[in-house]
C-alpha cells in the first residue's frame, strides 16, 4: 500500500524536506499532489532517519506545505519503452507531447541503467562514413564510439550534427538504423531546426525525440539525457538497431546539476560544479558502445558549448577525459567562411586506428592522415611566423608549407553542410594537397604506399 | 557477527547504527541485496560505510552485517590473464553468469574453486620453513611460474606436503609452529589490501626497466622498483603511453589498473594483449598480465579500492622474486573518488575540495613500490615499479593531485598538448620531463649497452635544448639571422625529434625498439650532425646539406628490421659521408 505524507517541512529551490516518513528508499521516485489536484514528481536524494531530502523535477511554484501530499512509488525514475517510440516526440521526462496516442510499453526500465561489464564490451571498429572529410579522413568515427562536438555560442554545431545524422552510414550494409535525439535546455528554434531537418529527409520515422526546451524546468534536464539513453539502449541491445544518440547541449545539463549541488550546500569543485561531475557525466557517456553478445550499437555525439570557447572549462575538460576524442569547432575558420569549421589540430578520434586501413577504408589512410596532420601543423606554424616576420623570413620549404595550410583549409576542411564525400574522395583530395610538398617530406607514409599513389618520375 | 540498521543513505555513503562491535575497515554486507561495503568511520555505535555498489533502493532500517574481516584479496594461481573489478570480482565470470551489465549484489569468488592446478612440492615433511619460503610451484601460464609461499606469520616445521592436482581451496599440506599448533596450507592465501605486504629489506633501484620506448629509455629512464608519473591533458596520449609500457616493459608481471577510465580502453587491452607476443619469450603478453578494471561508470567507492587491490596483487608476485610493474590509469580518478567520499563525510576540505590526507595517501601508494629483498631464506630479489597517469583538469599541473604526485615520484614524463596537435607521439616534452634515475642507471647502461650511452644521449639532449634557445631567436628575427652552423643545429634537432623521439605505437616495426637499436639510431643522427658540421667548415652550403637525399633514409631508419638494422645503419652512414663529400667536392671545383 502506498502511504501519503502531509509532512513537508521545507522547500528551498529544487529541494524539499519531508519528515516522519517510513520505508522510503534512496533514489526512489515520488509524486507530490498539490491542493489543486495537479501532480509533480520528485526523487529521493538522501534518507536520514525518518527524514527524506527530495529533489523536485518541476518548479516548486504553488507548493503548499500544509496542504500538499507526497507519495513514494517504490521504484526509481522509469521509462516505458516500445518499438513504437520511433517517430514520436517525448518531453524531457518521457511523456508523449506530440499529441499522438500514449505508448503502450513493452517493458519499463530504470533510467539510470547499469554499468556495462568491460569484459562484455566489443571494441568499436566499424568505420562510419559521415561524408565529412575532416571527420572521415582525420578523426574517423566508428560504431559504438562517443565523440562529442565542442562548440561555442554562435557556431554552427547544430548543422554539423544534423549533417552527421543525415549522412552517417556503414558502407556496404543496410541494417537497422535509428536516431535518438535529446534536446537538453536548448531554444525552440534550435530544436525546431533538428525536427524539420529530420522531417525533410524522412529520418523522422526512425527517430525518437526527447525535448526539454529552455523554457522547461531546469531540473528536468538531469533526467532528459538518461531517458534518451534508456530508449537507445532498448533499441540497440534488445531490438538490435544501430542507434546514433545526439545530445545537445551538455553545458545546460551540467548547470542543472550544479544548481542541485549548490542547493544541497555541497563542497564545490572547480567553478562551482560538484566534485562528482566527472562520475556523473561518465555514467551517461559510458552507456555508448557495443556488446559481445548483441548485434546493435550506440554511437553517441554529445554537443556542448564551451563557455568563452575555453577548452579547459570543467565541462569540456571532463567530457574530453571520458569520451573517445572530440571534434572542436573553430571560430577563426567560421569567420573565414570555411564550413564545417572543424579545428583539425586539437580534434581527435581515439578509436580511429582500429577503424581505418585496408579492408575498412583504404590502405593509404593511416599514413596520409598522419602526414596531413603534421604538415598542416607545420604550415600553421610557418604562417604564424610569417605574420610576425613577413614572408621573406621563411625558408623556401616553410613557404611551401604555409601555402599547403591555406589550400588544405580551402579544399579539404571546407565543404558545404550538404556535400557528402565518399572516403575515397576524401583520401584523393588529401593526396592532391600533399603533392604541393616535395616527396622527400612524406616521412609519415610508407615507401610502398608512396610508390603506389605517388610514383617517382623517371 | 555484528548486525546493525541503516539510518542514513546519501549516494555511496551509508550510515548504520548498532555497529559498536564492528572494526574499522571491516567489510560489511548492506541491505537485502547484500551489497559490499567497507566501514570508513566509527562514532559511538554509528558506522559510516562506503558501499562499493549502486545504493539506489536502500532505505532506513535495512540490515547491515559485518563480516569481521578487512577488505582482502585472494592470492593464488588463477590471477594471471584475469580481469577483475575494483574489489577483485572476476568480470569474465560475471559476464558469463549474469549477462553483459553489472547488476547489484553479485558475490563471486576471485579465484575459481573448480580449476585444478598441478602443484610440485619443493620442500618435504620435517623441513623448517619461515614466512616467504617457497613450498612448491605451480605452472600458472607459460610465462609465470607461480611460487606457493609460506604465509606471513606461519613459520614452523612442515608436517606434511604433497605434490598433485589441487584446487586453490584444497589442503596441500600443513605446517606446525613452535608452539605446537598446526596450520593447513592451501594454494591460496588472503591479504588485506590496505596493508603493504612485508619484505626483508629495501634497496636502491639499480637496473632500468627497459620499455622499448626511445624517449623513455634514452632520455628519461625508469628503474625497476622505481616510480613514475605521466601527467597530461586529454588527448595527449597518456593511455597509449601506459599501454605501451604494459606491452613492452621487460618485467615478469604486469598489473594494469584501469581506475575510473573508459570501458573501451579496458576492452582494447583485453582484446589486443592476447594477440601480442612478448618480444623475449614469444608467448602472448596476456599470459603475464592481470587487469583491474573499474571504469568510470562503475561505482565510485570501488574505484578508491581498485588501486589497493592492484598493488597488493603486484606485491604478492614481487614476493616470489619477480619484477613487477603496476600501471595505474588514472590516479586523478582515484583522488576524485577520495574527494567524493570525503565530501559526503562532511570533512573539512583541503585544496580544491580534496581531503587534507590526499598527499599522504598518494605517498603511501607509491611507497609500496621498490627494489626489495623478499622474505624467505633464499633472499630472493623482487622489484615493484609503479607508474601512475595523472589527468590534471585543463592540463594544468599546478592542481593538487599533480603536485602531490610530483613530490613523490622520481620520474616525470610530462605530456604536452601542443606536441600532440603536431602528432608528435609519444608527446613527452623533452624540456620539462625529468628522470632522477638517469645518473644512477648510467653504470648499467654503459656496461650493458654501450660505453658512451650517457654521453651520446646527453649530446642529443644538448642539441634539443640549444634548439629551444635558437627557436626564440628565430621567432624574433627570422631564420636568416642564424649562422650556418646554428642552422645545422636546428636541422639536427629536427632529426632527433622526428627520427628518434617520435615513435608510432601502432606501427609494428616502430612500436618497440631494443636498446642497441636505440643507441645505433641516435649515433647515426649524431654522425650526420658531426659530419655535416665538418662539411660546413669545408665550405658546403647549409641549404644543400638540409636537402640531402640521405636524410629521407635517416627518417625511415627507425622502422628498420630488428634483425638487419646494424648493416642498414652502416650503409646509411656511408651514404652520409659520400653525399657530403660530393657537396664539398663541387664547392672545391
Amino acid at each position: 500500500m502506498i502511504r501519503e505524507y502531509k509532512t513537508i517541512e521545507e522547500v528551498a529551490g529544487p529541494l524539499m524536506l519531508v519528515r516522519r516518513v517510513e520505508g522510503v528508499k534512496y533514489d526512489e521516485l515520488g509524486e507530490i499532489e498539490l491542493p489543486d489536484g495537479s501532480v509533480r514528481r520528485c526523487r529521493v536524494l538522501e534518507v536520514n532517519g525518518d527524514n527524506v531530502l527530495v529533489q523536485l523535477f518541476e518548479s516548486s511554484a504553488g507548493l503548499n506545505l500544509a496542504q500538499s501530499k507526497v507519495r513514494f512509488l517504490g521504484h526509481g525514475v522509469e521509462l516505458g519503452v516500445s518499438p513504437d517510440m520511433l517517430g514520436r516526440v517525448f518531453s524531457g521526462m518521457g511523456e508523449v507531447i506530440d499529441g499522438g496516442p500514449e505508448i503502450i510499453p513493452e517493458k519499463t526500465l530504470d533510467i539510470n541503467g547499469t554499468p556495462i561489464n568491460p569484459a562484455a564490451r566489443n571494441y568499436p571498429s566499424e568505420f562510419i562514413q559521415t561524408g565529412i572529410s575532416t571527420i572521415d579522413g582525420l578523426n574517423t568515427l566508428v560504431r559504438g564510439q562517443k565523440l562529442p562536438i565542442f562548440s561555442g555560442s554562435g557556431m554552427p554545431h547544430a548543422n554539423l550534427a544534423a549533417q552527421i545524422a543525415r549522412q552517417a552510414k556503414v558502407r556496404g550494409t543496410d541494417t537497422n538504423f535509428a536516431v535518438v535525439f535529446a534536446a537538453v535546455g536548448i531554444t525552440f528554434e534550435e530544436a525546431d531546426f533538428f525536427i524539420s531537418d529530420f522531417k525533410r529527409t524522412g529520418a523522422i520515422d526512425r527517430t525518437v525525440l526527447f525535448i526539454n526546451l529552455a523554457s522547461d524546468a531546469a531540473i528536468e534536464r538531469i533526467s532528459t539525457p538518461r531517458m534518451a539513453l534508456t530508449a537507445a539502449e532498448y533499441l540497440a541491445f534488445e531490438k538490435n538497431m544501430h542507434v546514433l544518440v545526439i545530445i545537445t547541449d551538455i553545458t545546460n545539463y551540467a548547470e542543472a546539476l550544479r544548481e542541485v549541488s549548490a542547493a544541497r550546500k555541497e563542497v564545490p569543485g572547480r567553478r562551482g560544479y560538484p566534485g562528482y561531475l566527472y562520475t556523473d557525466l561518465a555514467t551517461m557517456y559510458e552507456r555508448a558502445g557495443r556488446k559481445l553478445d548483441r548485434e546493435g550499437s550506440i554511437t553517441m555525439i554529445p554537443i556542448l558549448t564551451m563557455p568563452e570557447d575555453d577548452k579547459t572549462h570543467p565541462i569540456p575538460d571532463l567530457t574530453g577525459y571520458i569520451t573517445e576524442g572530440q571534434i572542436i569547432l573553430s571560430r577563426d575558420l567560421y569567420r573565414k567562411g570555411i564550413l564545417p569549421p572543424v579545428d583539425v589540430l586539437p580534434s581527435l578520434s581515439r578509436l580511429k586506428d582500429k577503424g581505418i586501413g585496408a579492408g575498412k577504408t583504404r590502405e593509404d589512410h593511416a599514413g596520409t592522415m598522419n602526414q596531413l596532420f603534421s604538415s598542416y601543423a607545420r604550415g600553421k606554424e610557418a604562417k604564424e611566423l610569417m605574420v610576425v616576420l613577413g614572408e621573406a623570413a621563411l625558408t623556401p620549404i616553410d613557404r611551401l608549407y604555409a601555402k599547403f595550410a591555406d589550400e588544405f583549409e580551402k579544399l579539404y576542411v571546407n565543404q558545404s553542410f550538404y556535400e557528402n564525400r565518399t572516403i575515397e574522395q576524401t583520401l584523393d583530395i588529401g593526396w592532391q594537397l600533399l603533392k604541393l610538398l616535395p616527396r622527400s617530406e612524406m616521412k609519415r607514409i610508407k615507401p610502398e604506399i608512396l610508390d603506389k599513389y605517388w610514383p617517382k618520375e623517371n | 557477527m555484528t548486525e546493525g540498521r541503516i539510518i542514513k543513505v546519501s549516494g555511496p555513503l551509508v550510515v548504520a547504527e548498532g555497529m559498536r562491535e564492528a572494526n574499522m575497515f571491516d567489510v560489511v554486507r548492506v541491505g537485502k541485496d547484500r551489497l559490499i561495503g567497507e566501514i570508513i568511520e566509527m562514532r559511538g555505535d554509528r558506522a559510516s560505510i562506503q558501499v562499493y555498489e549502486e545504493t539506489a533502493g536502500l532505505g532506513c532500517g535495512d540490515a547491515v552485517v559485518s563480516t569481521g574481516e578487512p577488505l582482502s584479496v585472494e592470492l593464488g594461481p588463477g590471477l594471471m590473464t584475469n580481469i577483475y573489478d575494483g574489489i577483485q570480482r572476476p568480470l569474465e565470470v560475471m559476464y558469463e553468469k549474469y549477462g553483459s551489465n553489472i547488476i547489484k549484489g553479485i558475490d563471486e569468488k576471485p579465484l575459481s574453486r573448480d580449476k585444478k592446478w598441478t602443484f610440485t612440492a619443493t620442500v618435504k615433511a620435517g623441513d623448517r620453513v619461515k614466512a616467504g619460503d617457497v613450498l612448491g610451484t605451480v605452472n600458472e601460464t607459460e610465462l609465470v611460474l607461480h611460487k606457493i609461499l609460506v604465509p606471513f606469520g606461519k613459520d614452523g616445521t612442515v608436517e606434511e606436503i604433497q605434490s598433485g592436482d589441487f584446487t586453490v581451496a584444497e589442503k596441500i599440506g600443513s605446517i606446525k609452529n613452535d608452539a605446537g599448533k598446526s596450520f593447513d596450507v592451501t594454494l591460496m592465501q588472503k591479504w588485506p589490501v590496505r596493508k603493504a605486504r612485508p619484505y626483508a629489506s629495501k634497496l636502491a633501484p639499480s637496473e632500468p626497466m627497459v620499455t622499448g620506448q626511445r624517449v623513455i629509455d634514452a632520455m628519461f629512464p625508469i628503474a625497476k622498483g622505481g616510480t613514475a608519473c605521466v601527467p597530461g591533458p586529454f588527448g595527449s596520449g597518456k593511455t597509449v603511453v601506459q599501454h605501451q609500457l604494459a606491452k613492452w616493459s621487460n618485467v615478469d608481471i604486469v598489473v594494469y589498473i584501469g581506475c575510473g577510465e573508459r570501458g573501451n580502453e579496458m576492452t582494447d587491452v583485453l582484446r589486443e594483449f592476447p594477440e601480442l607476443k612478448d618480444p623475449r619469450s614469444g608467448y602472448s603478453l596476456m599470459k603475464r598480465t592481470v587487469l583491474i578494471a573499474n571504469t568510470s561508470d562503475m561505482p565510485v567507492a570501488a574505484r578508491e579500492a581498485s588501486i589497493y587491490t592492484g598493488i597488493t596483487i603486484a606485491e604478492y608476485f614481487r614476493d616470489m622474486g619477480y619484477s613487477v610493474a603496476v600501471i595505474a590509469d588514472s590516479s586523478s580518478r582515484w583522488a576524485e573518488a577520495l574527494r567524493e567520499m570525503s565530501g559526503r563525510l562532511e570533512e573539512m576540505p583541503g585544496e580544491e575540495g580534496y581531503p587534507a590526507y590526499l598527499t599522504s595517501r598518494l605517498a603511501q601508494f607509491y611507497e609500496r613500490a621498490g627494489n626489495v629483498i623478499c622474505l624467505g631464506s633464499d633472499a630472493r630479489h623482487g622489484t615493484l615499479s609503479a607508474i601512475g597517469a595523472v589527468s590534471p583538469q585543463g592540463g594544468d599541473i599546478s592542481e593538487p593531485v599533480s603536485q602531490a604526485t610530483l613530490r613523490i615520484v622520481k620520474v616525470f614524463w610530462g605530456l604536452d598538448s601542443s606536441l600532440a596537435y603536431r602528432r608528435h607521439f609519444p608527446a613527452i616534452n623533452w624540456l620539462t620531463s625529468y628522470s632522477l634515475y638517469k645518473d644512477k642507471l648510467e653504470e648499467w647502461f654503459n656496461a650493458n649497452v654501450a660505453r658512451d650511452w650517457n654521453a651520446v644521449t646527453g649530446e642529443a639532449m644538448r642539441i634539443l635544448s640549444v634548439e629551444s634557445e635558437l627557436e626564440e631567436i628565430v621567432k624574433l628575427v627570422g631564420v636568416d639571422a642564424l649562422s650556418p652552423s646554428e642552422r645545422l643545429t636546428l636541422e639536427a634537432a629536427r632529426s632527433v625529434r622526428e627520427d628518434f623521439l617520435q615513435q608510432n605505437a601502432f606501427e609494428d616495426g616502430d612500436s618497440y625498439t631494443s636498446l642497441d637499436k636505440q643507441y645505433r639510431l641516435i649515433k647515426l643522427i649524431l654522425s650526420f650532425y658531426k659530419k655535416s658540421g665538418d662539411a660546413l667548415k669545408r665550405g658546403a652550403d647549409i641549404e644543400k646539406i638540409a636537402d640531402l637525399p640521405v636524410r629521407e633514409k635517416i627518417g625511415r631508419a627507425k622502422s628498420a628490421d630488428p634483425e638487419k638494422y646494424v648493416a642498414e645503419y652502416e650503409d646509411i652512414d656511408r651514404e652520409i659521408t659520400a653525399e657530403l663529400a660530393a657537396l664539398t667536392d663541387k664547392e672545391d671545383r
